[in-house]
């Protein structure tokens, strides 16, 4: 076995070690996903979620609506877990719920939400509007939206989750914006998740924001790992790396999501997707061999080269 | 909005040119056959406009608010609304705008004077764009007929129609007061089109240059 082989499924194999396999209820199709540990309570969910941004607003289209629950279908079926929307996604709440009441009661489900609202004062009612759009009985996860009027709605949450009416609280941010706030929430609220924008080509994160994530024990679910669809349609047609095989990536989506997936802070990766097959092939990405250091340098690089 | 500057048109799209075009087609097929009835209020609109006088004049201006009106509730408020949480703003600016061009019309005696050149030229066929080009424009891209936009159905065409209404309202303050909802609307669109990568994008930039040269026209050239 070369050497890169060999340190990737090692790597692998470490990662699944470390975070404990857990099969995920509901998953019907082997191989599993890789899990990851939330370090606030030690609950391991798979390393890649299903967003919703954009793919899951489609209206009142039934047919748009139907296909959208078959994603969530094929989601479950690969062992997914966390699905991430927002009241700023137009309808994609809804159209979650239309997914969960048509497949019926999903055990896997782990529900991020977010708030986000000008006023904290309207927070509470955008939540509980929020809950009846997906039809749960509360949420596994609720994060500030944007930091948008956060101390008033993180205040919220926290009274939510100390009458267990959620189960963690976070917040959000993407594209790289005002990382310098997010920084001083990290190191000095209690925070159980972050959610930012991370792929081998948006690295800043990793400077620190990921290291002081790890440091204080917040989980951290990255967003916009394909830059919305960019990444991949400017890869569409380019070669794979020779090393792609050695990971048992097949495309360049899974490439990235390996390099995602892989970092040590990072709990879960919501790339946004239409297609059965698209979301199929994200939750194998995290299914077999994961790269180490090394190879995620040659990741970033292969990349950035193109 | 912290770090605005970093903000691009597509960070503000909220749904895909797929969905767009199906709601379109989906609202098209739910209010047929009103098209049929709104094409030809919008030929006479024109026509009016180019016989001017004071009546045909108040008949425009209210053929042009019932046009902004009927695509602001049947399509901003009914059904653009469900994935553009913007949409559900901008459909009572519709309302608002249509009640206006609604109010000039009744208490002005003869508020537009067309004829004048360039100006009212300009305005012919900015109304002519919208009118009549802006229909043919989803089958010339290789779209189905039932994705045609109209004036009166949809807001982008009823917008660019009121425009070119409101171009020739003869005080300028009223002028200006009447083209505000629509010339916003019209940036918005255009912005959401170029970043959907609909080339009908084109037809609204074309027709608010159009609306900005006759305007500017009638400043330099001043109506009598």
């Amino acid at each position: 076995m070369p050497e890169i082989d060999r340190r990737a499924v090692v790597a692998g194999m470490a990662a699944l070690g470390a975070a404990g396999l857990v099969g995920a209820a509901g998953a019907q199709q082997a191989p599993k996903p890789l899990m990851k540990t939330i370090p606030s309570s030690g609950e391991a969910i798979p390393a890649v979620g299903l967003g919703t941004w954009i793919t899951f607003n489609v209206g009142e289209d039934q047919a748009l609506r139907d296909e959208s629950a078959e994603v969530m279908r094929a989601f479950f079926e690969a062992g997914g877990r966390m699905i991430d929307s927002s009241p700023m996604y137009g309808s994609a709440q809804a159209v979650v719920g239309h997914g969960l009441k048509k497949l019926g009661s999903q055990q896997a489900l782990f529900s991020a939400e977010k708030v986000w609202i000008s006023s904290g004062r309207d927070g509470p009612g955008q939540i509980e509007q929020t809950r009846r759009f997906w039809g749960v009985p509360r949420f596994d996860l609720l994060q500030v939206h944007n930091l948008l009027a956060f101390d008033s709605h993180f205040e919220t949450l926290e009274a939510m989750k100390a009458e267990g009416k959620v189960r963690y609280v976070g917040v959000t941010t993407s594209e790289g914006r005002r990382h310098g706030d997010l920084e001083k929430l990290l190191a000095t609220r209690k925070l159980d998740f972050v959610q930012l924008t991370y792929n081998p080509v948006d690295r800043e994160a990793e400077q620190r924001l990921l290291p002081l994530a790890r440091e204080r024990g917040i989980a951290v679910i990255v967003n916009r790992p394909f830059r919305q669809g960019d990444l991949t349609e400017e890869l569409e047609g380019e070669k794979l790396p020779d090393f792609a095989g050695e990971l048992g990536a097949t495309s360049w989506a899974q490439l990235i999501l390996k390099f995602v997936a892989s970092h040590p802070a990072v709990t879960c990766a919501i790339p946004a997707t239409t297609s059965v097959s698209h979301v199929r092939e994200n939750l194998a990405a995290v299914s077999g061999p994961m790269p180490d250091e090394a190879m995620r340098e040659r990741i970033a690089k292969a990349l950035t080269e193109i | 909005m912290s770090e605005w500057w970093t903000y691009r048109p597509s960070d503000f799209l909220l749904f895909s040119p797929r969905v767009y075009e199906r709601l379109i087609e989906s609202h098209n097929a739910g209010v047929w056959p009103w098209q049929l009835a709104a094409l030809a209020a919008g030929l006479v609109l024109i026509g009016l406009v180019r016989r001017g006088g004071p009546q045909s004049g108040r008949a425009a201006l209210a053929l042009a608010g019932a046009g902004l009106a009927m695509s602001g509730w049947g399509f901003l408020w009914s059904r653009y609304a469900g994935i553009n949480w913007a949409a559900a703003y901008a459909a009572p600016a519709f309302l608002t705008a249509g009640a206006g061009f609604a109010a000039v019309a009744a208490l002005l005696n003869a508020p537009l004077r067309p004829t004048v050149r360039p100006a009212g030229a300009l305005a012919a066929v900015l109304l002519a764009l919208a009118v009549i080009a802006y229909p043919l424009a989803a089958p010339s891209l290789g779209k189905p007929w039932s994705a045609a936009e109209i004036a009166g159905v949809m807001p982008d065409p009823s917008a660019l129609a009121a425009l070119g209404v409101a171009a020739l309202v003869r005080r300028p303050f009223l002028a200006a007061a009447l083209a505000a909802v629509p010339a916003l609307w019209s940036l918005y669109a255009a912005m959401t089109l170029f970043t959907l990568g609909a080339p009908e994008a084109w037809l609204i930039a074309a027709g608010l240059a159009l609306f900005v040269a006759a305007v500017t026209a009638r400043a330099v050239q001043p109506y009598r």
